[in-house]
């Protein structure tokens, strides 16, 4: 399919350039505790410098396929690689830190022990009093972790994943109980930090966040991936788009034939046309006929996800965003 | 898609750390933060004096002589074992507090290796353990009832400070045991017992011959009697040493097992 196939080009341009090998790779990786089958052959690969959103409901396999890309727990069939290695070694190289939703931290540390600790475990790491301002924590460094609100020990969590200066940063829905504000503030200064190039990788089921903040969204629903793409691409996937433009004496039937088109609506001069690949209507419309005034519109990311992740997602024609 | 430009990641510079990411920082800030907990440093600073005082000076047995010394050293000896059993058990069962708070699952996101780990608390233990015997045996310098030859108060210090790492073994396994906040008041009433048995309060002899023979498998007897024996000049007894060692085998054991289960899990 084409999103998974222009994403793919452009990884493996990216790695020729690099020369590395990708931040992520997962191949048919399967996870089962006991009888359940939280991970079903998940197939995915994440090029250095890519910010990818890993979206879907709760249970569909986000936090267990995170678990074994950090190394906290093996797959149990197939293969995952971090920068090429396994994961508990590109960890204790300080390739890969990750921010966890909760827990993690002990109340009676200071939030500077608390980052001279970590800082003392890895073999090359940033100072601690610029991780803790890069995270805009350094005024409480004296302060007791069990004092600190939720929203200052998040940013905790995030000066120490700063702290080894890793390539690939892994966050698990770090916005949880974040207000607007915190949330905010918390993405900007990972987006800020993306800059350098570092790679990232967040899980959430905050829609918004993925179409803000990530190039690239990866749909699981069930342990398998259902979609992947840029934020737009995702959107057209499962909501197609509608192209609109003015045509006097429109050709239903020519329309009709084009391709991916779903329904031809004509309301007066007006065509409105729905389809999953609108740059060929698009195209169509504006090199063989007289249209003009010409729109597309898509519908929202929320709409493409509630039809990809929704249990009838199987039976629509729309699940073409298969993973490959 | 937007692709930054990016520049690749060096990863050839990127090492591990030597000793499973040991060091003297993290050892240094674990005593520190177990030092600033004034519940554990009133358990087992304060109150090994408070009952060295109380038993160790009465007159009425205190200069009556034992082995190479008097009572009040046996007795000194005594509760620095009690105290320093108290220290590492209580730096070991740290643990389970790390657990219920999420740090371990953290650590795991770091080089630290679970070995290197084990080590620090073993090391955290060994210090505030060093702080109970310290405490009593320089209080019983202060008060000067306790009389025994100067390289016994060393000898003796040492023998009570290695032993009392059996239960940073016992405290660990607890620890791994129990994924509680409030494990220590478990292990407490726990070490009480262990201490009647090992005769750290009352000398056995003077308890039914039932409780006595019972009082022999327990965990403090073994290293209690070993720890009193320069003192005494007691022969070293077969028992006393398969006491211990059976224990050890026993905490150790049961501790490498539940954290083996520990890190298979998170």
């Amino acid at each position: 399919m084409t999103t998974s196939n222009a994403t793919a080009g452009q990884r493996s341009r990216l790695d020729r350039r690099s020369g590395q090998p990708p931040a992520i790779d997962l191949k048919s990786v399967h996870k089962s505790f006991g009888t359940v089958h939280a991970v079903k052959g998940v197939d995915l690969g994440i090029a250095a410098g890519e910010i990818v959103a890993f979206l879907g409901p709760n249970g569909a396999g986000k936090t267990s396929t995170i678990d074994m890309i950090l190394g906290l727990s093996r797959p149990t069939r197939g293969e995952v690689s971090v920068f090429g290695m396994q994961p508990r070694h590109a960890i204790a190289r300080g390739l890969v830190a990750a921010v966890m939703q909760t827990g993690g931290l002990l109340k009676d540390f200071t939030v500077g022990e608390t980052a001279r600790y970590v800082a003392s475990l890895f073999s090359h790491s940033r100072p601690v009093g610029e991780v803790l301002h890069r995270a805009g924590i350094s005024g409480i460094a004296d302060r007791k972790v069990g004092k600190c609100s939720g929203g200052e020990q998040q940013r905790l969590r995030f000066a120490m994943a700063l702290l080894s200066d890793p390539e690939l940063l892994v966050l698990d829905e770090p916005t949880t109980g974040m207000d607007v504000e915190g949330r905010r503030g918390f993405w900007g200064a990972i987006r800020q930090d993306a800059e350098l190039g570092r790679t990232v990788l967040f899980a959430t089921h905050y829609l918004e966040e993925a179409d803000a903040y990530a190039d690239r969204i990866v749909l699981i629903r069930e342990g398998e991936i259902v979609a992947d793409g840029t934020s737009s691409e995702i959107k057209a996937l499962a909501a197609g788009r509608t192209v609109r433009a003015s045509l006097p004496g429109a050709d239903e039937a020519a329309l009709r034939r084009l391709p991916g088109a779903d329904s031809v609506e004509l309301r007066g001069d007006t065509v409105l046309i729905h389809s999953r690949d609108s740059d060929a209507v698009a195209r169509y419309l504006l090199t063989n006929t007289a249209a003009k005034d010409l729109e597309i519109n898509t519908r929202g990311l929320e709409d493409a996800f509630i039809a990809l992740t929704s249990d009838d997602a199987n039976s629509n024609g729309n699940n073409v965003g298969a993973s490959r | 898609m937007s692709i930054r430009s990016v520049a690749a990641p060096d990863l050839s510079t990127r090492r591990a750390p030597g000793l499973g990411g040991f060091n003297l920082t993290v050892l240094g800030l674990e005593v520190r933060r177990l030092l600033r907990n004034r519940r554990t440093l009133i358990f087992t600073m304060v109150s090994p004096v408070v009952f060295f005082l109380a038993f160790g000076l009465n007159s009425a047995y205190a200069n009556d002589k034992i082995g190479h010394g008097n009572v009040s050293a046996f007795v000194m000896i005594s509760l620095a074992l009690y105290g320093a059993v108290l220290a590492t058990t209580a730096g070991g069962a740290m643990v389970s507090i790390e657990r219920a708070a999420g740090w371990s699952r953290q650590l795991r996101l770091t080089p630290l290796s679970p070995p290197a780990y084990i080590a620090i608390k073993m090391l955290t233990a060994l210090v505030l353990g060093l702080g109970s015997v310290t405490a009593v045996y320089v209080v019983g310098g202060i008060v000067g009832k306790p009389s025994m030859p100067v390289y016994l108060w060393v000898v003796t210090a040492l023998c009570v400070w290695i032993g009392s790492l059996l239960f940073a073994a016992f405290g660990l396994f607890m620890g791994y045991l129990l994924a509680t906040e409030n494990v220590m008041q478990i292990l407490s009433f726990a070490l009480v017992l262990f201490a009647f048995g090992g005769g750290l309060f009352i000398p056995l002899s003077q308890f039914p011959h039932v409780i006595g023979v019972i009082a022999e498998f327990t965990p403090l007897y073994g290293l209690s009697q070993l720890v009193h024996a320069p003192l005494t000049g007691d022969t070293v007894q077969l028992s006393w040493v398969a006491n211990l060692l059976a224990w050890l085998a026993i905490f150790a054991g049961g501790a490498v097992w539940r954290f083996r289960k520990d890190t298979a899990r998170v």
